[in-house]
């Protein structure tokens, strides 16, 4: 599956890194799939996306929990909880 | 009728008299009108606050806000409501974010503003960083945001038609 894959603040700044372009195997169905597939790139990548570090996701820009299946070609938006206001 | 519901994000600052012109004109129906004005602390935490930054997502942001805006006239009686949220940065006594809600009687304005800001501060994409003499930090989510947020989910029933 083809994913356009954003990250913000924190995160951009992490990975130093603020879109990508990923293609998952088959295997990658959903959106802990995904995290879990970018954390395997190890370091600050898992460090970041193992789960102890909460991070929330947004697909094609609609807030989505972790069960979420992935669809072809979506926006994906991993962030860290949000604080504006 | 259907209410009036607008939303902006944006880099300049924003006038309360004007917003406030805009959100009332014409509309008779309105006997109630709640503003709320979120502004740049210079004290966070124990550091002396210099600056702000506020980042957000794009298309998602404004998508955000509506829908949390279209939520608050589903639950209450709204003639309007606006919101502006700024970007970008910004200093101390500076204004970030602004709500008006507008209705026939004060008790939906003043929820439905309330509401609205609870929501934005748990679902709306933006991330603040704050500078201090130190250098710059991102600032964290707090747990009593969320909470704020999650009563009304079992409060404040949908209003009697």
């Amino acid at each position: 599956m083809h994913l356009k894959v954003l990250y913000f603040a924190q995160l951009r700044e992490k990975f130093g890194l603020a879109e990508e372009s990923v293609h998952t195997p088959d295997s990658v169905r959903t959106v802990a799939d995904l995290m879990q597939h970018l954390g395997a790139r190890g370091g600050v990548w898992q460090e970041t996306l193992d789960g102890q570090y909460a991070c929330r996701v947004a697909m094609n820009q609609e807030m989505v929990s972790q069960h979420t299946a992935l669809v072809e070609g979506a926006e994906v938006a991993i962030f860290r909880p949000v604080t504006g206001g | 009728m259907s209410a009036r519901l607008s939303v902006a994000v944006q880099t300049e600052d924003f006038d309360l008299g004007h917003e406030h012109q805009q959100l009332v004109q014409q509309d008779h129906g309105i006997g109630a009108v709640v503003a709320f004005i979120g502004m740049v602390r210079d004290l966070n935490l124990a550091d002396d606050v210099v600056a702000l930054e506020l980042e957000h997502y794009p298309g998602m942001t404004e998508k955000s806000l509506m829908k949390i805006v279209q939520q608050a006239e589903s639950r209450w009686s709204l003639q309007a409501a606006r919101v502006v949220h700024r970007v970008g940065k910004m200093y101390p006594g500076d204004q970030i974010v602004l709500v008006l809600t507008a209705s026939a009687h004060r008790g939906d304005a003043y929820e439905a503003n309330t509401f609205i800001m609870d929501y934005l501060k748990t679902e709306a994409p933006f991330w603040k960083k704050e500078w201090t003499p130190d250098g710059p930090r991102w600032i964290e989510a707090r747990d009593s945001d969320d909470h704020a947020a999650a009563r009304w989910n079992d409060q404040h029933p949908a209003p009697n038609p």
